[in-house]
This record gives structure tokens, C-alpha cells and sequence, in this order.
């Protein structure tokens, strides 16, 4: 140890004083050495490997029909053709997509107005903003049981209807096709808000104060300052939060598996689940694998637009 | 000029109502939690219990075999803190020379990570786990701890990156000049001045890890090496609508996190707000 140390000290003081003074030029050796080159090795090949290489083997096995044991075969896009005359897999595509956007729609409507309550002079905006993103850290599976409770047919939601007066809008609505996927949309919104709003309070940390109180003197109305003045500000929120939303809204599974596992009939399906299931449960890991690719695809395409919506990152302020 | 007013302190209070009520599952969870087993099925679920029942508590922690909760915690505990300090280890010093040493490897590197970030996971799973079954390393936590520690190096590679970018070079410059190696100066001075980043690695990732149910179920599932959402998983389909006992699972399952929030809160919260988009 201490014989590194003696060289390396040499080393710089061997190096004539005007060069220390220049600004080094970029691909030079340094003065001094920054770490060892092969500090980066562990995370090279487990980025290439977890990452690269298992993504394209993936990509690889979709136009295969390997059932994981023994032999398999190219069949090229037979996979992808199965995948578009099943009427449940295509309705789990449609159910993907449907509570991605879903979930982005109402949790960005509820996550900028909750923002915009506790945005400023509130004496207890710190206290309600820490309320409001606990359920944004617990398990999306604890959450869902929670929820289970509430939706099922002696629950407090059915109770709920009672006590108002309408009992004929009682339900089983996990068990109900057309309301489940509803019943699982309320679950991951109520979880994922929080978050939302965040980012907005984040952005609303930016919108400066002196712009709106002239506005506000000039006679514009809330809404007028909303339009004029908070959304032009908040604009990169608006972007990180939808994007990062739809993506994340894609992958749901968790909260699926939990409160009907994919049923009633298939209702509720979504890619993310029917990759499990057929990959996993069924132990077709070629189709299973067709399945991920879509899902990868649909993904990609979304976080391309991120990547591209939110370039101007240093716009946005940190909460 | 937005000044406290009496219109102030009535949205203060109309918002308190709004979040109480947006609050209220959790209302829900506590209360039949602490029922008995006939309580939990015939009264109310707005209604409190009669006296605090810590049986369903009991019956969850002291479940055998794959049911067996403090041994899924012990399991969940080991693999996210194994994750947390091989990503924090791998990932400051990868984000180290990467950002500091500028040759056209590092800058290729750097790309290699970004696009990692945005690649979906979804499609190297099945791969992933057929790999990880033919080397052993499926159903125990070595084999959990690596594939979270490579699922994430990427996240916390580039959020050490762009803390590393915003630190001068001169403490680890006069270190060495005092005579330390490259590894003293980077262990001894940078790291510890980088204690924020490390907050948001270890958050951001002790979160995703110790929440996560998919990747636990596919590689852990079925062995004795389960986490706690796969444990309460499997628990909660073995019940029949006791609805104390999940309940009781679901806040044991919460306990863990709950208290690390309430003692970093604001750290989470930035870290998200920061984090995320780095």
C-alpha cells in the first residue's frame, strides 16, 4: 500500500509546474489519475449482461417456439400472428394500454390539483404533502389488498352506496368484466398521485410569485393566471409526469395480479400479466417472449418521447 | 399580496377533509387489522373494533413453512441491502472514472448506461431467468441481489454521474497531491462528500427492491428464499377472506418502510422529484 502511495506522489511531483497550470485538454492523460480504468469493469459487464445481452436473446426467442427444455425451432412471425387473432391477448393489448393512459390522465388531473391546493401559503402544505406521497412507497401489492377490501361486495364502497341512498349501484366489481379493469385503474391512480404530485409541486416551485401577483393586479381572474401564467411555467412537468406515467402505467402487474389475477374471463389482462402467464405459468418461453417484445416495443416508443420531452431537464426545479 | 387570509384558512381546512378522505383506506386497513375473526366478517369495516385483537398478528408471524413472515423479512432485508451496497459500490466508482476521465471509452460507456435506462426490462427477463437456472442462481439471494444490482446499476450510474459532474476535481486533486492513491482519495475524500447521491441510490433503489413482486416471483418463487410480497402473496391466497390476517400481513409488510419514510421523508420525496428525471 504504502509503496503505491510513494510512486504515485513521485509521479505528480515530477510534473513541471506550467503544465499544472494549463487547463487539461480533453483525451490527454490527466496530472493526476482519476480512479483506476478498471473501476468500470463490474458495471460494463453487468449492464451489457443483465441489460444488452438479455434483451436481445429475448428479442431472439420471440420468433422462436422454445418451450425452455429441448429443442426449438425458428418459426419467424408465427408468434406475432397468434398474438393478433387471440381475441383475449389483443384485448390484453387494448387493457394495457387503456390503463396506461388512464392512469396518466386522472392521476395527472388529481396530482396538479392537489399541487395547486397545497402549492403555497397553506400553514400545514409540508405535513399534507408528506400525507399524500406515503402511498406512493409502499408495495403496489400491499396497496392492492387494501383495495380488494374496499371493492368487494360487502366492502365499505358497496356500503357506501347504501348509506347514500343508491343501493342498486352495488357490485362484485372485481368480478364484473366491464367494471374490474376500473376497480384496478382506481387502485393504481390512488397510488401513484402522490407522485404526480410532486413533480408538480417541483414545477410549481419555478412559476415566479412577483408574474402571477402582477397578473393577479392587472385583473386576471384564477383561471386566466392559470392558463397565462402557472401552465407555460409547469410545461416540463407536465411532460416528465405524463411520460414517465404512461411508461411506468405499461408495466402494471402487481396491483393486477393481486385484485383478479387477470380475470374476470380475461378482462383484466394485460400484456405485462400474459407474458407471466404464458412464460412462466405455461413454460412457452418463445411466445412468452413474442409477448415481451410487443410490450418492448409499445414501451420503447413512449420512452423515446420521454427522452425527447424532456431533454430540457434543467428547466424544472427540484422540490 | 397572497396573503393568510380567512378564504386561505377555509381551503386549508376543505383540503384537510379532501386528503382525510383520500386517506381513508388506511383507516380501513388499521381498524380490521385489529378485529377478531368474527368481528372482521360480520361488523362494519367503518366501524372500530370492540378491543384491540392482536391475534391475527399473532397467527401471521408465528405461520410456518412458505407462510413463514419474519423469515420472508430476514430474506427482504438481505437482498435489499445487498443491492443497495453493490449499486452504491459499482455505481459510484463506474460513474467515477466514467465522468472523470475523459477518453472516448468513457464517453461510449456513458451511452452504453443511458440507453440501458431507457431500455424496457420486460424482454430480457425470460433469458435472464433461463441463465440464472442453469448457473444455480435462481431461489437464492446471491442470484437476486446480482440481478437487481444489474437491473439498476444504470440508474445508479447516471445519477453518481451527474453528482460527480457538479464536483470540483480539487479535493481529489490535493488529496493525491498529499500523497494518497487514486483508491484513497476516491474513498476517503470524494465519496463521502457525494453522501446525497448515495441517499438517492440507496432510496430509489432500496424502494424498487424491497417493493418489487415480479422479478421476486419469477426467481425466487416456490423456494424457501422468498421475499415479503411474494410470502404475502402466496399468504394472502391461502386465506379465505380473513380479512384481520391479510390485513395483519399487509401492515407488517408496511411497517419496515414506513418507519424509513417517516424518518427521511423529505429526502424520499426529493429523491423522487430529483431523482427520476437526475
Amino acid at each position: 500500500m504504502t509503496v503505491t502511495i510513494e510512486q504515485d506522489a513521485t509521479r505528480t511531483l515530477t510534473v513541471p509546474p506550467e503544465a499544472r497550470r494549463t487547463p487539461r485538454p480533453r483525451g490527454r492523460r490527466p496530472l493526476i489519475s482519476y480512479g483506476h480504468w478498471w473501476w468500470a469493469l463490474p458495471a460494463i459487464v453487468l449492464v451489457i449482461g443483465v441489460h444488452y445481452a438479455a434483451t436481445l436473446t429475448g428479442g431472439f426467442f420471440a420468433f422462436t417456439n422454445w418451450t425452455g427444455l429441448g429443442d426449438w425451432q425458428f418459426i419467424g412471425f408465427d408468434n406475432f400472428v397468434r398474438i393478433f387473432k387471440d381475441p383475449t391477448l389483443l384485448g390484453s393489448v387494448w387493457n394495457t394500454l387503456f390503463l396506461a393512459f388512464g392512469t396518466v390522465i386522472v392521476t395527472n388531473v388529481i396530482g396538479l390539483g392537489f399541487a395547486l391546493a397545497i402549492n403555497r401559503t397553506l400553514k400545514t402544505r409540508y405535513v399534507l404533502r408528506t400525507l399524500l406521497f406515503l402511498p406512493v412507497v409502499l408495495s403496489p401489492l400491499a396497496v392492492a389488498y387494501i383495495w380488494k377490501f374496499i371493492f368487494q361486495f360487502n366492502g365499505p364502497l358497496n356500503g357506501f352506496f347504501v348509506l347514500i341512498g343508491l343501493p342498486d349501484l352495488q357490485k362484485v366489481w372485481l368480478a364484473d368484466p366491464t367494471w374490474s379493469i376500473w376497480a384496478i385503474l382506481v387502485t393504481v391512480v390512488w397510488q401513484q398521485t402522490g407522485f404526480v404530485m410532486v413533480i408538480y409541486l417541483a414545477g410549481l416551485a419555478s412559476v415566479p410569485v412577483e408574474i402571477e401577483e402582477a397578473a393577479a393586479l392587472d385583473g386576471a381572474n384564477i383561471w386566466q393566471r392559470f392558463r397565462h401564467v402557472t401552465v407555460p411555467a409547469i410545461r416540463p412537468s407536465i411532460a416528465i409526469a405524463t411520460t414517465l406515467g404512461i411508461i411506468q402505467g405499461l408495466r402494471i402487474f402487481d396491483q393486477i395480479f393481486a385484485l383478479t389475477g387477470g380475470g374476470p374471463a380475461g378482462a383484466t389482462e394485460t400484456l405485462a400479466t400474459q407474458v407471466y402467464k404464458q412464460a412462466f405459468s405455461l413454460g412457452q418461453f418463445g411466445f412468452g417472449s413474442a409477448l415481451a417484445l410487443v410490450l418492448t416495443l409499445i414501451i420503447l416508443v413512449f420512452a423515446i418521447i420521454q427522452q425527447y420531452a424532456t431533454r430540457d431537464r434543467d428547466a424544472v426545479g427540484r422540490a | 399580496m397572497f396573503r393568510y387570509t380567512k378564504l386561505t384558512a377555509l381551503r386549508e381546512v376543505l383540503i384537510w377533509v379532501v386528503t382525510l378522505i383520500w386517506l381513508l383506506p388506511f383507516y380501513f386497513l388499521i381498524v380490521t387489522a385489529f378485529k377478531g375473526d368474527q368481528e372482521a366478517l360480520t361488523t362494519s369495516a367503518v366501524a372500530p373494533p370492540k378491543s384491540l385483537d392482536f391475534n391475527a398478528f399473532i397467527q401471521v408471524l408465528t405461520a410456518t413453512g412458505r407462510n413463514n413472515i419474519p423469515l420472508s423479512i430476514l430474506n427482504s432485508v438481505i437482498i435489499t441491502a445487498g443491492a443497495i451496497l453493490g449499486l452504491v459500490l459499482f455505481g459510484s466508482i463506474a460513474a467515477y472514472v466514467i465522468t472523470r476521465r475523459t477518453r472516448t471509452w468513457t464517453n461510449l460507456t456513458f451511452y452504453l448506461v443511458l440507453i440501458a435506462i431507457i431500455l424496457p426490462a420486460q424482454l430480457g427477463t425470460v433469458p435472464l431467468y433461463i441463465g440464472a437456472r442453469s448457473v444455480g442462481l435462481t431461489g437464492n439471494a446471491i442470484g437476486m441481489i446480482l440481478l437487481w444490482i444489474g437491473i439498476l446499476l444504470p440508474l445508479s450510474v447516471f445519477l453518481y454521474a451527474s453528482f460527480f459532474r457538479g464536483l470540483t476535481t480539487e479535493y481529489e486533486e490535493a488529496a493525491v497531491i498529499d500523497g494518497a492513491s487514486p483508491t484513497q482519495a476516491f474513498f476517503r475524500v470524494v465519496l463521502p462528500l457525494m453522501a446525497p447521491a448515495t441517499g438517492t441510490v440507496a432510496i430509489l433503489a432500496g424502494l424498487i427492491v424491497w417493493n418489487d413482486f415480479f422479478n421476486s416471483l419469477i426467481f425466487l418463487g416456490g423456494s424457501t428464499t422468498q421475499t415479503l410480497p411474494v410470502a404475502m402473496y402466496t399468504y394472502v391466497g391461502g386465506l379465505v377472506s380473513a380479512w384481520n390476517k391479510i390485513f395483519a400481513v399487509v401492515i407488517i409488510s408496511m411497517v419496515p418502510i414506513l418507519l424509513f419514510y417517516m424518518f427521511a421523508q423529505k429526502k424520499f420525496i426529493q429523491g423522487f422529484a430529483g431523482g427520476l428525471k437526475g
